[in-house]
């Protein structure tokens, strides 16, 4: 276990330099005088050129570049924007945020898409189970910034059931709507795999053997069919919590989330390399650790795997 | 909830006059989307205390359902019992409602399967499946149960039982998943032990000491053993007498010792010689030509006419009725008196 | 498994052993397609799609650039049923040529990760040990990046404007999507191989001594692709909605592009008073996904025998 562990660890390195190393690449080679527009309407004056310059080590081969800003990154440091701003500390206040939102959607996706998907389940050919069928595939064709508009229009704006933005104020309620828009795509999923899952595990040879056992038929299902069926459903919500903790372009953008996602959205878009290179950096490692987590559930959820 | 259970299910001994289990003219379909498969056909047989019936016969010849519909736990749909009767000691089984027939599964009748390792749930360590049994049924404690559950472990001969409980059913050997099946399916001292090919699966070392337990647990607690099996070999020692299925019906019903003497049907005479004997060694093994018939489609007249090198034309037009040849022994062929005295030749064709 | 119904279990298990195995496994496959209804549907709507988007002048009089700002916004009429946005331009003429560009950027991008992706897991599947190692590792650098995040990245970094050629936006949105989406068809492929190298068969024709490239083109590519194809069909839709995604977010498709995404996108802005220049290509584009999810389910189903 120990072991396995290390190892997953070690092969991460190569991964994280990996992804670093894109990323900094392209926001190397950006088109554009990195100080076009930094000092207002004048040019900068030659010293915070040289400043800058010296800063960010624009002088160096890029390869060099990279060298040490990885260096830096070792030590903890992310750097500071062409503003000043510590990354760390904007990705610090950013993070809280996003990981609220993240834990709002999966209470979506654990409630409405398990939930659902047993209904389904349990009664395949019903009405129940075409509804859900029928639904999630809307759900799931169409994109998520049309459901998030569509259902801020309505809930937020005409209904006012809602807030329609977040803005400064993340709290639980106004991330509801945002959480749930967040969640639409992966609930859909996750109520067709426990539905899949469930009806698979219903015929398998141990569900009859605890029908054969006498059990009540709320045991044999409650415990006996569930226990198999939830595995890959919860692998699943573990694995897209990795990716929503990277935070959510579209739906922060549409609700004004201030998020990691926000953050990066608005850094690319000034072209802001230092900010993007160190939250795509945290946002892959926090990927690649909550993926090592799940599988470590994985294997604790089904005693044949083992990662010994 | 334990108590009113063992009201509902009878266990209380009635006098030899009524059997431990009747089946009565079963019959069993599958409603699939390539047809209606008629997998049991008008099946009866009895079984009493303390006797060993073993029912023979290929896959696909319903051996296995007929099984399964007396448990109660035939996948519905697409399987339907339609008619018949399954009494367990004089008690209707098919007419009871959902809630008083789980009563006696597991604790009147069990059952053990072929492959314990997807029969046994995966997740769930072994000596938890068996406490289930206390637990579900007798309301013992978590502790009590566990108990219990070791004790069964020890007494189906699992090494080192009582650390072994906690392991899950992946890390045993066939053998030892099969015993745990069997632990399990005594807990309660059931009257009937139905085993589904039970050593199939497993090894023919290993074979011979699942018999054997089977054998010892049988005489032990004086149950009923229904003995499912598509081999000979595996039953002649343990079975007091033998059903022969094919196609869903009752081929051939004897005591074991005259049928492996002088079969009374073509069907179990063909399997008799498709047995690899040491004394007839250098001659060739004859098998049975062609295969069973398709379910959704069994042909009129005898089911194993298109495969008996001895039919005939009545064989086309008739089914034979399972009748009495001789007392005690019932065949299903119309020359079963010339099949048994060995006084019939081979069809020209 | 009980014993009920032995013909049509045997006819399902048939191993894909031999090459009139497979075939026999190609003709019920497609004997079950044309009994589903959600494949006749899927189908249907695919070739509807299809013809849309190489001849949309069968299915229109007018131009995409036949507009009057007079009539910009107005609503669906008898004239034009799905009214005029904000160019005045006819929203149904738009959404019928926006098909082209959308579908384009789906198919062409499903067929890169089908060849990336594809001749990768086949190698790293094939020749396993360090090979194997490179290649996963390589894949999940890329695997880690979201696939939005990654695609505006290199779209920023690559911007366009409206000089650029029709193509070449195209191509764009295309490499960048390919170049984020192609580890997952790499993983998937990868697998297939791993299982197809250890069946019987291979192994005797390596015993034989069949040479790899002919190996692998003649035994072990043509019984692994079927789950790869499947995977790509449903990921087609996926792009679609991803291109409209990025042209939302204003880095994917330029104008003059006529695309459903950049339809949507303009109709964000309106969504209050116009919702009909929403409506109609965000119905068109959901539809679209939709078809191709279905067509992949019911290709997927057919293949696979354990789930009839």
């Amino acid at each position: 276990m120990g072991r396995y562990v290390a190892r997953r660890l070690l092969q991460m390195i190569p991964v994280i330099i990996g992804t670093t190393l894109i990323i900094y690449t392209l926001v190397w080679f950006l088109p554009g005088d990195p100080f076009a527009g930094r000092c207002g309407a004048r040019p900068c004056p030659p010293a915070y050129v040289a400043e800058m310059t010296d800063k960010y080590n624009l002088d160096d081969f890029w390869l060099i570049a990279y060298a040490k800003y990885l260096w830096s990154l070792l030590h903890g440091d992310f750097g500071e924007t062409f503003q000043g701003l510590s990354v760390g500390e904007e990705l610090l206040r950013a993070y809280p945020t996003t990981v609220k939102l993240a834990l709002v959607a999966i209470a979506f996706e654990i409630l409405i898409g398990i939930g659902a998907g047993i209904l389904a389940g349990l009664r395949r050919g019903s009405f129940i189970d075409n509804l859900v069928l029928v639904s999630t595939l809307v759900v799931v064709s169409i994109p998520v910034f049309v459901i998030g508009s569509v259902l801020q229009l309505f809930l937020g704006m005409r209904w006012g059931i809602f807030p329609a933005t977040v803005g400064g104020d993340a709290s639980l309620y106004n991330l509801i709507l945002p959480g749930f828009v967040l969640a639409s795509l992966s609930l859909a999923y996750v109520a067709r795999l426990t539905r899949t899952s469930l009806a698979e595990n219903r015929r398998a040879d141990y569900v009859r053997t605890a029908v054969a056992k006498g059990l009540p038929q709320r045991r044999v299902i409650g415990i006996h069919t569930m226990r198999n069926s939830l595995i890959p459903v919860i692998t699943f919500i573990g694995a897209d919590f990795g990716a929503l903790l990277g935070g959510a372009i579209v739906t922060e953008g549409i609700f004004n989330v201030p998020g990691v996602g926000n953050l990066i959205f608005r850094s690319i878009t000034t072209r802001d390399g230092v900010m993007v290179t160190g939250a795509v950096t945290v946002l892959v490692l926090v990927f690649l650790l909550v993926n090592l987590l799940v599988d470590l559930i994985y294997g604790w959820l089904d005693p044949r795997i083992s990662h010994g | 909830m334990a108590t009113t259970q063992a009201g509902i299910a009878p266990r209380a001994d009635q006098a030899g006059t009524t059997p431990l289990l009747e089946v009565e003219d079963l019959r069993v379909e599958f409603r699939t989307r390539d047809g209606v498969a008629k997998a049991v056909n008008g099946v009866s047989y009895t079984l009493h205390e303390g006797e060993t019936l073993a029912v023979l016969g290929e896959s696909g010849s319903g051996k296995s359902v007929t099984a399964q519909a007396i448990m109660g736990i035939l996948d519905s749909p697409p399987g339907f019992v339609t008619g018949g009767k399954v009494r367990f000691r004089g008690q209707d089984l098919l007419t009871l409602p959902d809630d008083e027939r789980r009563a006696y599964r597991g604790r009147s009748i069990s059952m053990i399967f072929q492959d314990a390792l997807s029969a046994l749930n995966p997740v769930f360590p072994v000596g938890w499946q068996i406490a289930e049994m206390f637990r579900v049924h007798e309301g013992l404690s978590k502790k009590d149960a566990r108990a219990r559950a070791v004790e069964l472990m020890e007494r189906v001969q699992i090494p080192a039982a009582r650390e072994r409980a906690g392991d899950y059913p992946h890390q045993f050997s066939g053998g030892m998943r099969q015993r745990i099946m069997i632990a399990m399916a005594i807990a309660l001292d059931p009257d009937v032990l139905i085993a589904d090919e039970p050593t199939t699966a497993l090894d023919v070392t290993v074979q011979a000491q699942i018999m054997q337990l089977l054998a010892d647990l049988q005489r032990e607690r004086n149950m009923g053993l229904i003995l499912i099996t598509h081999d000979l070999g595996v039953v002649a020692d343990v079975a007091d007498k033998i059903e022969v299925m094919y196609s869903g019906r009752i081929m051939e019903q004897a005591p074991v010792h005259d049928i492996y003497a002088t079969p009374a049907h073509p069907y179990t005479k063909g399997l008799l010689e498709s047995i690899p004997r040491v004394d007839l060694k250098g001659q060739e093994l004859s098998a049975i030509k062609g295969l069973p018939p398709n379910l959704t489609n069994i042909p009129a007249g005898c089911e194993f006419r298109p495969r008996c090198p001895y039919a005939r034309d009545i064989c086309k037009e008739q089914r034979p009725a399972l009748q009495e040849v001789v007392p005690g022994r019932f065949s299903a062929c119309h020359f079963a008196q010339e099949v048994l005295e060995g006084d019939i030749e081979p069809a020209q064709q | 498994m009980a014993d009920p119904i032995p013909p049509v279990v045997a006819a399902a298990e048939a191993p894909e052993t031999t090459e009139t195995a497979v075939r026999t496994l190609g003709r019920d496959a497609w004997h079950d397609l044309i009994r589903k209804p959600t494949f006749i549907i899927s189908g249907v709507l695919f070739l509807l799609f299809v013809t849309i988007a190489i001849a949309p002048s069968l299915f229109t009089s007018l131009s995409p650039t036949d507009c009057d700002l007079g009539l910009t916004r107005q609503g669906p009429s008898g004239a034009a049923w799905f009214g005029y946005d904000n160019n005045g331009c006819d929203v149904y003429t738009q959404t019928i040529y926006g098909a082209r560009a959308s579908i384009m950027v789906g198919v062409l991008t499903a067929i890169g990760v089908l060849i990336i992706g594809g001749i990768t897991g086949t190698i790293a599947g094939f020749y396993g040990k360090t090979t194997d190692t490179v290649v996963s590792r390589l894949g999940d650098i890329f695997f880690g990046i979201p696939l939005l995040l990654g695609a505006l990245i290199v779209l920023v970094s690559f911007p366009g404007d409206a000089e650029t050629p029709e193509l070449v936006t195209i191509s764009k949105v295309v490499l960048a999507l390919a170049a984020l989406g192609w580890p997952q068809i790499m993983r998937i492929m990868r697998s297939s191989v791993l299982q197809v190298r250890s069946a019987d068969y291979v192994q005797a024709a390596r015993a034989l001594g069949a040479g790899g490239t002919r190996m692998i083109l003649k035994h072990v590519v043509p019984n692994a692709i079927a789950p790869v194809i499947v995977v790509a069909t449903i990921a087609i839709g996926g792009y679609i909605a991803a291109e409209a995604t990025l042209s939302f977010l204003g880095v994917g498709l330029q104008p003059p592009v006529v695309s459903w995404g950049l339809a949507i996108s303009r109709a964000q802005d309106y969504v209050r008073t116009s919702p009909h220049m929403l409506l109609f290509p965000a119905s068109a584009l959901s539809l679209c996904v939709l078809a191709f999810i279905m067509l992949g389910d019911a290709i997927r189903d057919a293949l696979d025998p354990k789930l009839r």
